[in-house]
């Protein structure tokens, strides 16, 4: 009975529960078990293939192992925090960067060009960004981008134009690489944005010095039709806090991370929620995913978490929450710009190169309609991103914008991944060349919620 | 200034009156002249007057087809601005042009003395020419019955005999045909020259050898006629020829589509009008039968007509921003050819996803002709064909996005 039960077909491999076995599947399904088994090779049966799986830590959920830094509470709770000013626009239709931001975008091109891109094809395979890749990022500011110059940061006002543009200009390098580094900064900028004087005061040190904490948004959850607006994680409130319930998933860098934002339902409102990894009940475990590798994807656990009243970041009314998402689309929308960049500048070259019956296959239309509308859709995704970006800068509200812009960059940005591959044929499947890569990453676009914020 | 994608302040005048113009004397005719096609829209006449006292106010600033000339005008009382951030003639015809043709894309393309051949004129013609052509309401005739995208190859001649040239060949489509006071027509003066021998000439109505063979019945924009005309030993004064008589190989087709290169962000403007209607009519009929999109939830978990909605709205926003960005570069006198294919590719192709889902998502209501959704869903379909097709749009940002020339990417 219970080897019956074992080869009940649905919910495991991908089947769904409404298969059912005949007697030859039931066969097929024994001799599929046998063979996975190692008597075969035992008895020498089977011919030793080498091969190089990886995984992140996939048996099951562990603490934290990360020696943790310790948080000293600073500032006044009931202060409200420093808060970068709005834009001032002039109402004027303008494409133009400002100088400031060019600079940026030519420093951040630069570090894609140089440093991340070589890095991108061995990030994904480990699941990981290197070390000094992340140090060096740190070295040009990344994490402090988004907070004010009065927190220690770079930016005069609100910078979510800024952001955006280095978003993008990260992702023509790789978009895993771009979430792995600007995940921490992440965090900052919501601090920045929401925090307390007493939590601007006590994380806010950890960003801006030398020894920059690994920091995640974590506000994705494993469930089909999952809607952020209502997270299955729980908030209760507590005579002294709030005690947290709930999985988390694909948490950039989650094992390493000193410091989390989550989001959970506290009384039918969604809310922010300030955790570190220090706290009790928390747990993570790899989450590898077909995308986005290199940030280091996990799940994180929180199983009856307590977090003191000062762990509440932002309004408990949803708005603080709501602009999160919001935030957080748009870095996702600058992500898959920068990604559709890198898939067009390389097709560019290969069509014109790579000949088929005599001339390069740039030369026939269905290819070269194809490169046609990558860059047609592609500078749409851009202008839409940018119109959303902008007026997220200038305090607008940009709730419709950013949702117009995720549209088109989760289906035009996917078309793009699909075509880059489609133009590269078979080579375009193997792992010689970027796109297929392009072609996972850019999957996550219409999916992921939190991770990343400008 | 920071990079800023709104809709710029100063419009806000003008587009609105646009809109005010579309909404109350445009839509009240639209379905009257769709059905009684080829009748003229006499209540035009009157707009057409307004229009022109606006422009000698100055407070149109290029409410029609002002052409493509780029003047120096500076944006007075705004200060100095810095250099790629003017907002000028080209960001407010596609403004406002869009607002006409939320009204009614077959009446704008009828509005006297706003056709393509003023277009034409206003981008070609030297200063003599223009003060003579002024007021005048010029139709356009390229198409022949064997040419269409391939404009290059038109067979219709031009012999210079004495001071006149003697015009022979027929041309379709020619928008306004039989009303305009006058056509521009674009004739070769040496078929073995290729496309520097192509000119246009601008031809009276009424000169002798000149006839409008027929007037077409069409899919949409029925309101505007669309003329076949046979041009026998037509002759004209030379100096109708507009522009430079000289065929340089250099110069090549250049001069005769440089019309086109920036109509083509008006034609995408066009396409988002219309689609813009049939949206905000959708938008609504939808919400009354309880359907609204929420822009923070994800759109699997919503209903599928809001999905949709959403996306709809996504591809038009996309296709008004590369419009915007075009007429943009425009202003700021930086190539656009580039720029402006791409938003006629798009605007041509969202516009006809757009009015046609439209329908769909409202039933027997968007089929029936009680409502205009259908009517639009017709008229669209011209706005990804003419003045370049999706297909001719999608050639050009290819061979530039790749280098290619025309000879390499056929």
């Amino acid at each position: 009975m219970s080897m019956l039960s074992n080869l009940r077909p649905g919910g495991r491999h991908g089947v769904a529960s409404t298969e059912t076995r005949d007697p030859i599947g039931y066969l097929v399904a024994g001799l599929s078990r046998l063979a996975q088994t190692d008597l075969l090779d035992r008895l020498g049966l089977r011919k030793q293939a080498e091969q190089a799986v990886f995984t992140v830590t996939r048996s099951g959920f562990g603490t934290v192992t990360r020696a943790n830094r310790t948080f000293f509470r600073a500032g006044s709770r009931d202060k409200s925090g420093v808060r970068p000013a709005a834009a001032s626009t002039s109402g004027r239709f303008d494409l133009t960067p400002t100088e400031d931001e060019q600079l940026l975008v030519d420093v951040v091109t630069e570090f894609a060009t140089e440093v991340v891109r070589p890095a991108a094809s061995d990030a994904d395979a480990a699941c990981a960004a290197p070390q000094e890749l992340l140090d060096a990022s740190r070295e040009i500011g990344l994490p402090i981008l988004g907070l004010p110059e009065s927190l220690g940061g770079v930016a005069e006002e609100r910078s979510a134009m800024a952001g955006t543009l280095v978003a993008e200009a990260l992702a023509r390098g790789d978009m895993g690489l771009a979430v792995a580094t600007l995940a921490p900064g992440s965090v900052a900028t919501a601090i920045g944005l929401w925090g307390s004087d007493e939590q601007q005061q006590t994380y806010l040190p950890a960003f801006t010095g030398d020894d920059v904490a690994a920091a995640a948004l974590a506000l994705t959850e494993p469930q089909v039709l999952f809607d952020v607006m209502a997270p299955q994680t729980t908030a209760v409130r507590t005579g002294e806090g709030y005690v947290l319930t709930g999985v988390k998933s694909l948490v950039p860098r989650g094992a390493e991370a000193e410091l989390f934002v989550v989001g959970a339902l506290l009384e039918g409102t969604p809310v922010l929620f300030l955790v570190e990894s220090s706290s009790e009940g928390l747990s993570v475990e790899g989450d590898p995913a077909m995308g986005v590798r290199a940030a280091g994807l996990t799940k994180l656990r929180l199983d009856g978490v307590s977090v003191g009243e000062e762990a509440v970041l932002g309004s408990t009314d949803g708005s603080a929450y709501a602009a999160c998402v919001r935030l957080s689309r748009l870095a996702w929308c600058a992500l898959a710009v920068g990604t559709g960049q890198a898939v067009l500048d390389y097709v560019t070259p290969y069509v014109k190169e790579r000949e088929a019956f005599g001339e390069p296959v740039a030369h026939r239309q269905s290819v070269a309609f194809m490169v046609a509308n990558i860059a047609i859709e592609l500078q749409a995704m851009r202008l839409l991103t940018y119109k959303a970006a902008g007026r997220a800068a200038a305090g607008k509200d940009f709730s419709k914008a950013v949702a117009l812009a995720r549209k088109a960059c989760a289906e035009h940005g996917m078309r793009i991944g699909l075509d880059g591959v489609q133009l590269l044929g078979g080579h375009g499947f193997v792992k010689e060349h970027p796109v297929e890569r392009w072609y996972r990453d850019l999957r996550a676009v219409g999916l992921m919620e939190g991770a990343v914020l400008v | 200034m920071p990079i800023n994608l709104d809709d710029p302040k100063k419009f806000r005048t003008l587009v609105g009156q646009a809109h005010q113009v579309a909404m109350n004397m445009l839509r009240p005719i639209s379905r009257k002249y769709d059905l009684a096609e080829h009748e003229y829209p006499k209540e035009l006449d009157m707009l057409a007057a307004m229009i022109d006292g606006l422009s000698e106010s100055g407070a149109s600033e290029g409410a029609g087809a002002a052409g493509v000339r780029r003047s120096e005008d500076g944006d007075a009382g705004d200060g100095p601005i810095a250099a790629g951030s003017k907002n000028g003639a080209n960001l407010a015809s596609v403004m406002s042009i869009q607002e006409m043709c939320w009204g009614d894309v077959g009446l704008l393309l009828s509005m006297p003395r706003q056709g393509l051949g003023n277009s034409a004129i206003a981008s070609v013609a030297d200063d003599q020419q223009l003060a003579r052509f002024d007021g005048v309401w010029a139709g356009m005739a390229i198409t022949e019955p064997g040419t269409g995208s391939d404009s290059a190859n038109i067979k219709t001649t031009a012999v210079l005999d004495g001071d006149e040239y003697v015009l022979n060949g027929e041309k379709i489509f020619v928008t306004s045909g039989d009303r305009a006071d006058a056509i521009v027509v674009w004739a070769t003066l040496d078929k073995e020259l290729g496309r520097a021998a192509i000119k246009s000439f601008v031809v009276p109505k009424g000169t002798p050898g000149m006839r409008v063979e027929r007037l077409e019945h069409k899919l949409g924009i029925r309101a505007s006629d669309t003329a076949t005309i046979i041009f026998e030993n037509c002759r004209v004064p030379k100096e109708n020829l507009l522009g430079s008589a000289d065929v340089d190989p250099k110069q090549g087709f250049a001069g005769a589509m440089a019309t086109f290169d920036n109509t083509r962000p008006l034609v995408a403007s066009m396409a988002i009008g219309c689609a813009t209607a049939a949206l905000d009519l959708t938008r609504e009929l939808l919400a009354k039968a309880g359907v609204e999109v929420d822009y923070d939830r994800p759109a699997y978990a919503q209903p599928a007509a809001a999905a949709k909605l959403l996306q709809l709205e996504s591809d038009l926003e996309g296709a008004r921003l590369l419009m915007l960005q075009a007429a943009w570069m425009a202003d700021n006198r930086k190539p656009n050819s580039l720029e402006a294919s791409m938003a006629k590719a798009k605007a041509g192709r969202v516009g006809s996803d757009v009015t046609l889902s439209c329908v769909e998502l409202c039933g027997a209501v968007g089929y029936s002709e009680s409502e205009l959704l259908e009517k639009w869903a017709r008229d669209s379909k011209i706005l990804d064909i003419f003045e370049g097709t999706q297909q001719i749009q999608q050639l050009i940002v290819a061979r530039r996005v790749l280098g290619l020339t025309s000879n390499e990417l056929k």
